[in-house]
């Protein structure tokens, strides 16, 4: 049911009609028809692919539908860019944020339009304005603070209050939690409610289901660019929604554990390790293990992984792999069986304007030439292999940019199949992927795991680090501070230990 | 389990346009949405001129003007590709202009001192082997020592100049230029098996080697990733500063080879370190007007080619039909412009 609306906030109904969209001939919206209620949150949900990126920026006016109408406010608008979506009232807050990190908050708000006194900008009616803009949005933000060491969390606020401070009232969201730890996601979450309570309109795309049920009005499910149905949050659960996107109901979404054998070996010991961001850490994984990095954003995971993997010089400390010393250097590392499935796929992981076989294969070309000369046969093959296991459908010479976020995460998680390794470190390898999909990725790690080869998993989400791990260590500045096995691993102990000041967790390792 | 959208429609054939407003038009739009404008764009304007200065100068499809082109092009055609492989790796080389010239010095003055088919000899050898050692520098220079490129190769090209005067005094008899006009090296441009210069056969050999080393090699895709997202591909375990060493050591090489080459065509050696500026700026425009993007990780040999041979083709055009050479540059500059604006218009094309 929608929130009442506050007086001086623009109402805006969005409507699609009939709407179909078109790739390259493959289609990926088919006849969709869909109302967004104002001063209502309505959730976007399906699988990876499913089409809702899509759906979101034909409204935002960053792709035109190829059929249909885009209707808003009783009117049929064409956009032919997002700037003409925004002037309409229309406004995404980009996963990859887009904010000046050397500006402050009030600079970064009101960039481009910033009040003028004779062409200078008038600082004290920028700050006058910009409070405004905030005490109507009720967020507590300093304006003189530099944007560039906020918190993700707070940064996407100041993406608001921009988009805001432009009129905007349908504000769309593509993922906004996905890359969040679970306090900061809280606390957008209220973002959310405060905008709706305002009389905005938010369209939120999540794979987080819970999160969708939490928060939404109304959630419309998307499946192969099919509207499947639209229904009010409070009709719906998480297995009917599952049931909805996939076609087909999912058990559990963990697979069960695999057993570790008492007396496996180490495969991996790491013994005082110092490097940057890591301040003394000793760590072992056994052949067959599952090991949780668990602790907040920030907290120094993914440095341990990157100087695990030899990625970032190590100042001291030993990393053994097989009881063999391992340098820091990656064609080494990965020679000794080392892998790292790197946590930001577009920075780190994929050469986004290549075709999807030459990414999938990149980290062993040796396996698919002779001599520097790829046989192309083979690396078909070896590509269309890889791509099968980790379920991504298609023509693999399409640039891998063509494809939705999580068939992005599974391309670069399939190049960690690509031959038999002895550790695999995961950072967030789900970021991005839908419950379905989220299925398959841990079962390829379970599948690692049972094939003898040690895994550390680092993930924000504390479920997945439960569901998945044999064993978690909490991880806060740069240390271990504690670790927790059996019947210790729990919820509670995980964030006690990731906030806790040193008191509480000082003797642990 | 079905990800993607389940139909795997093979892209239809353009259909034969409808007659009746709507449909005819729907049809075009899905025509012109679905080429792929990127990898045709120097080839249409390429054709275009090539039918247009056939039609409008007799002179122009001869036999032996387009062995002449071909002969004269030869040396940057091979400058040229090599340096693609620079730019796709994600570096540039401002410095291959004067290291052809460099080497031409070197290789002359080799020829000039020793004399006879030794000193030939050991030009040509020597001549090449400058023009590595030079690349290998500007490489190690612009990855090892974190100088960005463009600074480190225009500053090497200053070096360079001023090292070929310094070595040209010692080939040089009395006042003129450095002439090595003796059969023993001369063979090298004079040379026509099957009637075809020999600088065009070894330009097209290298030509050939770089394409399929980067279309078909484990060190082409390196080359790809390094220039498209070096962060993502060090990760993969690629050694990225080696692949792009390896890079600038090939065009050095390149370079050399060419700087011999014209040497034994001319076969003297100007003083003039415009020559070598122009060089540089030919190369890059040719690469450019190619499509080869000047961010890196996109590109191909065979495109640098048609862009070289496309400014060719305009000089060439505009000397058969006597147009005032004044308006070579300026139909330069307007040619590149368009060729970068279309190429950032592509990829911003809305979907
Ligand atoms: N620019 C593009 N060019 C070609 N195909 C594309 C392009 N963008 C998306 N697609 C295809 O359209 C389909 C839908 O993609 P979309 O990004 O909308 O999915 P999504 O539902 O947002 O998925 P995810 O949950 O993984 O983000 C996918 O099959 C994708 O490969
Ligand atoms: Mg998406």
């Amino acid at each position: 049911m929608p929130h009442t609306a506050i007086a001086d906030t623009p109402q805006l109904r969005v409507e699609l009609r009939g709407v179909g969209k078109s790739f390259g001939g493959t289609p990926v919206l088919r006849d969709i028809d869909l109302v967004l209620e104002p001063g209502s949150v309505h959730a976007l949900v399906g699988e990876n692919g499913a089409g809702k990126s899509t759906l979101s920026k034909i409204i935002s006016g960053l792709y035109t539908a190829d059929r249909g109408q885009l209707v808003v406010d009783g009117e049929r608008e064409h956009f032919t860019s997002p700037r003409e979506a925004l002037d309409r009232g229309i406004a995404t807050i980009a996963q990859e944020l887009a904010l000046v990190p050397e500006l402050t908050v009030a600079e970064n708000v009101f960039l481009g339009r910033e009040p003028r006194t004779a062409g200078w900008i008038d600082r004290k009616k920028l700050k006058r304005e910009f409070l405004e803009v905030a005490a109507r949005s009720g967020f507590d933000l300093d304006p003189d603070q530099v944007v560039g060491g906020m918190r993700t969390a707070d940064q996407q606020k100041v993406e608001i209050l921009r988009a805001l401070a432009r009129g905007a009232s349908l504000i769309i969201m593509d993922e906004p939690t996905a890359a969040l730890a679970r306090h900061d996601a809280e606390l957008l979450h209220d973002v959310v409610r405060q905008l709706a309570a305002s009389g905005r309109t938010v369209l939120l795309i999540s794979h987080f289901l819970g999160e969708v049920l939490a928060l939404a009005d109304t959630v419309t499910i998307l499946r192969d660019g099919r509207h499947i149905r639209t229904a009010p949050a409070a009709d719906e659960t998480e297995a009917t929604l599952i049931e909805g996107m996939l076609g087909r109901t999912l058990s559990s979404i963990f697979p069960d554990k695999p057993v570790v054998a008492d007396d496996a070996p180490e495969v991996l010991r790491v013994s005082d390790l110092v490097a940057p961001g890591v301040n003394g850490v000793s760590l072992s994984v056994k052949a067959g293990e599952i090991v949780g990095l668990a602790g907040l954003v920030g907290a120094g995971r993914s440095e341990i992984a990157h100087a695990i993997y030899g990625s970032v010089p190590r100042a001291s400390g030993i990393v053994a792999i097989d009881g063999a010393n391992c340098p820091a250097d990656i064609p080494r590392t990965l020679k000794k069986g080392i892998f790292l499935i790197s946590e930001s796929r577009k920075e780190q992981g994929l050469v986004l304007g290549r075709p999807i076989r030459d990414n999938v294969t990149l980290s062993n070309m040796g396996q698919i030439a002779s001599g520097g000369w790829v046989r192309t046969g083979d690396e078909r093959r070896a590509s269309r292999g890889l791509l099968d296991r980790v379920t991504v459908a298609g023509d693999d010479r399409r640039d891998v940019s063509a494809l939705s976020g999580g068939n992005q995460q599974k391309v670069l998680f399939g190049r960690a199949l690509q031959k038999v390794r002895k550790l695999l470190i995961a950072d967030e390898p789900t970021r991005g992927v839908d419950v379905g999909s989220r299925r398959a990725i841990y079962d390829l790690i379970v599948q690692q795991a049972e094939q003898g080869i040690g895994v550390l998993v680092i993930s924000s989400d504390v479920e997945e680090v439960l569901g998945l791990a044999h064993r978690v260590l909490v991880v806060r500045g740069g240390r271990i501070v504690a670790e927790l096995e059996g019947d210790a691993m729990t919820e509670e102990n995980i964030i006690t230990a990731a906030f806790a000041d040193p008191i509480t967790t000082g003797g642990a390792a | 389990m079905s990800i993607e959208t389940p139909e795997k429609t093979a892209p239809a054939p353009p259909r034969a346009p409808r007659s009746g407003g709507a449909g005819e038009q729907d049809a075009l739009r899905a025509f012109l949405r679905r080429v792929p404008w990127r990898s045709v764009a120097i080839v249409v304007p390429f054709l275009a001129v090539f039918v247009a200065l056939s039609i409008g100068s007799p002179a122009f499809l001869s036999a032996q003007n387009i062995g002449n082109v071909l002969d004269r092009q030869s040396g940057i055609l091979i400058i040229a590709a090599a340096a693609t492989l620079v730019l796709i790796a994600g570096g540039i080389d401002l410095s291959v202009g004067a290291t052809y010239m460099f080497t031409a010095v070197v290789c002359g003055t080799i020829i000039v001192r020793v004399g006879g088919e030794t000193g030939a000899a050991l030009g040509i050898i020597v001549g090449i082997l400058a023009g590595l050692v030079i690349g290998l520098i500007n490489g190690i220079i612009s990855t090892y020592l974190k100088i960005n490129p463009l600074i480190a190769t225009l500053a090497m090209s200053f070096i360079i100049l001023g090292a070929t005067k310094l070595v040209s005094q010692f080939g040089k008899e009395g006042v003129g230029q450095i002439r090595v006009d003796v059969p023993e090296f001369r063979w090298l441009a004079l040379l026509k098996p099957l009637g075809v210069s020999l600088p065009t056969w070894i330009a097209f050999i290298v030509l050939i080697v770089l394409g399929v080393v980067l279309w078909r090699t484990t060190f082409g895709r390196y080359v790809y990733a390094a220039g498209g997202n070096a962060e993502a591909a060090r990760l993969a375990g690629i050694r990225v500063n080696v692949v792009r060493i390896a890079t600038f050591a090939i065009a050095g090489t390149a370079a050399g080879l060419a700087g011999v080459i014209d040497l034994a065509r001319t076969p003297s050696v100007p003083e003039n370190d415009a020559i070598a500026t122009t060089l540089t700026f030919t190369v890059l425009a040719g690469i450019v007007v190619g499509g080869t993007s000047i961010l890196g990780g996109a590109g191909a040999v065979w495109r640098t080619v048609l862009g070289i041979l496309f400014i060719a083709m305009l000089y060439n055009g505009f000397t058969l039909l006597r147009i005032d050479p004044l308006f070579q540059g300026i139909a330069l500059g307007v040619i590149i412009l368009v060729a970068v604006g279309f190429d950032a218009w592509s990829r911003t094309r809305r979907r």
